[in-house]
């Protein structure tokens, strides 16, 4: 309980929880609020904002709702953020630890695998990746997941490389266990704080490479994005800026709450580790 | 003796806990003596180092009244480190900075409090060295601490802590992280620089041996209280209180019992 | 006479260190007989943690060899040393260090059964019990974490789990240096009691020649790698023919005597 009053001290950090938890019941509440299709047509087209208290964000040019989609588009963006995240963090977590924990040529190769990895822009890495097999949410999250990866490696490779040193790595191999077993059960758990401390940039980073293959139209093309309503937006943003501003502050607002709330998490367990 | 260090009702209470790591204590430490602070973990007796050094965390709750005479009757208001103590730490690692050399840290010391100019707080530094009995000083000046070994890294903590002629010197188990040998000759080098300088010592261990061969005057401490204060020919041969009682029973020296039964050939 | 449990003969490790080479061990030799207390003295930097390391398969020797109940100990690789180790454990100087930080006392004790395949999983909360009872503990501290519980509690603790596979040797290193005074005897106590009871050997590495004659039968004195001398453990300390032996008799801190 008390960590949890730590956490809410920041007015930052409760910034960031607030935002994402309007998120999460955007995502949420979308089909509760707006039930059937979002890509149906609710009205005239190009209606601006707050003029029809049915439609409040008024309607895109082909005269769909545009608050539903915003809404159905959180959906989108908060499910591959989290498990574009999740997946690189895993990836990144279990090679690093491999690489560290091995040593010698498996960690050579895998370090060099990391490099190239490194080496090319993450976002060109999606960007071909959904280009050659085609683009689909699925096919989207593992794209963002291998532009990502490399950096929670080296994190847990540098973790992995200091915890093989300590004196309960000794006792487990004195106890006989498996080398594999040590490398997952006894070093990985404890290498994981520092990078999990990289999560809330992965998850921004990941949300913003999902509106921008979706902008450029590589995104899953049955479902409703950010992305691709900024882009959408665009032939008309001298006449109607709201099509692609209306997303974009959600966009932003999406990676900001992502972050502070992020720091916050990290800043408290940093906090509680040194206190203890 | 005059008193250096007055403690009247002094008590600490570290943030977040409920129950006191110093109960309210009422000590003199004396100009000139060398005091033990004998206890066992929990006991309170870093917590009393720290203390007077002013080093415990900010939120550390302090009761009752911790003074220095004299500092006070010059009309500064408090103790400074370096030039009225120095503190020597269990781990030197908490005395050295891991990134710089060895000289530079310690003419730091003495350009800060004795107002020297570089060369030479340089050239006091180097005598420093020599004092302690490192051996090759110039080398040691531009060598970084971890190069040195554990014993060495100690002297240069101890001449660090003296760089500036302080009147009192903390050694909080100082000599707990080495081993039989050097820790001897650390203890004697204590003794050494504590009576050429004139200095007075507070000797913090969980060894009672070996307190009671280099200090004046004993104080057993025990869950954060004083249990027992003394002569220390008083506390070794006479004990009043049972825990000193029982920590003189517990300790193992050369003259003690076997614990084995007998011979090892069943 | 039986013959040793652990042989050691030339064992030798060289550390590189800049441009001259270390011999951190250098043609180290003793024995162990079954059931008793051989102790490893000497200054730091002496050695007796790398052979306790190079004994331990933790790191690998240059040379020599090690006989551990006539096996040849440091030709087994992989699964058949795994296998061997239920009968060599060790208790570290630092108990907290020792364990996983995010373990329970009923997980670290529980290791050791599930890798060995000593109890099966039903039986294994009640073979936790009986070894937390062993070394005089409560069998309810099972479920508290391993930073929880105080660090007298943890080095019975670690002792528990080094017997939990009822080893034939167990390596001491440095295993009461950091409990506080009152809690030292009792701990020495417990070992010895456990070594009656099982016949359990121990290597028992000090630089505490005081605790060495009070608890073990032989030392051997190392210097700068190498054996200065050894043999029954009060003869030694009590007339200390080296002059490492001397110097750490000379260094231990004596209660004046009595006026």
């Amino acid at each position: 309980m008390r960590g949890l009053f730590r956490f809410f001290r920041k007015p930052e950090t409760v910034a960031g929880i607030l935002i994402l938890a309007i998120l999460a019941l955007m995502a949420l509440a979308s089909p509760l609020l707006f039930p059937g299709d979002p890509q149906a047509i609710a009205g005239p087209a190009l209606l601006p904002p707050f003029q029809d208290w049915s439609l409040p964000l008024g309607t895109d040019r082909l005269g769909r709702d545009v608050l539903a989609e915003l809404f159905y588009g959180a959906r989108t963006s908060l499910a591959v953020g989290l498990a574009a995240a999740a997946a690189a963090l895993a990836l990144g977590a279990v090679i690093g630890t491999l690489a560290g924990f091995a040593g010698g040529i498996a960690d050579d190769a895998l370090m060099r695998l990391t490099d190239a990895f490194q080496t090319v822009p993450g976002f060109l890495l999606a960007l071909a990746f959904v280009s050659v097999v085609g683009p689909s949410l699925m096919v989207v999250v593992i794209a963002i997941a291998l532009s990502a990866w490399t950096g929670p490696a080296r994190v847990a490779r540098a973790e992995v490389l200091s915890i093989r040193e300590r004196d309960y790595v000794a006792a487990a191999r004195v106890a006989g266990m498996h080398p594999l077993e040590i490398a997952f059960r006894e070093v990985l758990p404890n290498a994981l704080p520092p990078v999990l401390a990289l999560s809330s940039i992965i998850v921004a980073g990941a949300v913003l490479t999902e509106a921008a293959l979706s902008f450029l139209g590589l995104g899953d093309p049955n479902r409703v994005t950010w992305g691709g309503m900024i882009a959408e937006g665009r032939a008309v943003l001298r006449s109607a800026p709201y099509l692609s501003i209306v997303p974009g502050i959600a966009l932003v607002s999406t990676v900001l709450g992502v972050y502070l709330a992020g720091e916050g998490i990290v800043e408290t367990a940093a906090v509680r580790r040194g206190l203890s | 003796m005059r008193p250096l260090v007055t403690l009247r009702s002094l008590s600490v209470t570290y943030a977040g806990r409920d129950h006191a790591a110093l109960k309210p204590l009422d000590l003199d430490i004396l100009d000139g003596e060398k005091l033990a602070v004998i206890g066992e973990s929990g006991s309170g007796k870093s917590t009393l180092a720290l203390a007077i050094a002013g080093l415990l965390p900010a939120t550390a709750r302090i009761g009752g009244d911790l003074a220095w005479p004299e500092i006070r009757a010059a009309g500064r208001r408090r103790p400074q480190g370096g030039r009225d103590f120095g503190f020597v730490f269990q781990d030197s690692a908490a005395s050295l900075d891991p990134m710089m050399p060895i000289g530079t840290q310690i003419a730091e010391v003495a350009r800060a409090h004795l107002g020297l100019g570089w060369r030479q707080a340089r050239e006091q530094a180097k005598s420093l060295l020599a004092r302690v009995r490192l051996p090759d000083p110039d080398s040691v000046m531009g060598a970084y601490p971890h190069q040195l070994s554990g014993g060495q890294k100690q002297r240069v903590a101890i001449a660090a802590a003296i760089a500036a002629g302080p009147r009192l010197l903390i050694a909080d188990e100082a000599t707990s992280a080495l081993d039989t040998i050097v820790q001897a000759e650390i203890v004697g080098l204590i003794r050494r620089l504590v009576e050429e300088n004139g200095m007075t010592l507070l000797f913090v261990s969980h060894d009672i041996a070996l307190a009671a061969e280099l200090c004046d005057r004993i104080a057993v401490f025990r869950d954060g209280d004083m249990v027992e204060l003394g002569a220390t020919n008083q506390i070794i041969s006479q004990p009043r209180h049972a825990y000193t009682r029982a920590l003189l029973a517990a300790h193992i020296g050369l003259d003690a019992e076997p614990l084995l039964a007998g011979a090892r050939h069943g | 006479m039986d013959k040793p449990l652990l042989t050691v003969s030339g064992l030798t490790r060289h550390f590189p260190r800049s441009a001259t080479r270390v011999a951190a061990v250098d043609g180290v030799s003793f024995h162990i007989e079954p059931g008793e207390t051989l102790a490893l003295a000497g200054p730091s930097g002496s050695g007796k943690s790398t052979v306790a390391q190079l004994l331990l398969r933790l790191i690998d020797a240059e040379a020599g060899s090690i006989t551990f109940k006539g096996e040849d100990w440091l030709a087994l690789r992989g699964a058949a040393l795994r296998a061997r180790r239920r009968d060599l454990q060790l208790v570290f100087q630092d108990s907290l260090a020792a364990f996983n930080p995010r373990t329970t006392v009923a997980r670290a004790l529980d290791a050791p059964l599930r890798i060995h395949g000593l109890a099966p999983r039903s039986e294994r909360p009640s073979r936790i019990a009986a070894l937390l009872e062993r070394v005089g503990l409560s069998p309810m501290l099972q479920h508290q974490a391993i930073h929880e519980i105080s660090g007298g509690q943890r080095q019975r603790v670690a002792i528990a789990r080094a017997i939990a596979t009822r080893p034939s040797l167990i390596v001491l290193d440095e295993a009461v240096s950091a409990l506080d005074v009152s809690l030292r005897g009792k701990i020495l106590d417990l070992l010895l009691d456990l070594q009656q009871q099982e016949k359990i050997a121990y290597l028992f590495i000090s630089h505490d020649l005081a605790v060495v004659r009070a608890f073990a039968h032989r030392v051997a004195i190392l210097d700068k790698g190498r054996i200065m001398e050894q043999g029954d453990a009060r003869k030694i300390i009590d007339a200390p023919q080296s002059d490492t032996g001397k110097a750490l008799v000379a260094a231990i801190p004596a209660l004046p005597a009595k006026a």
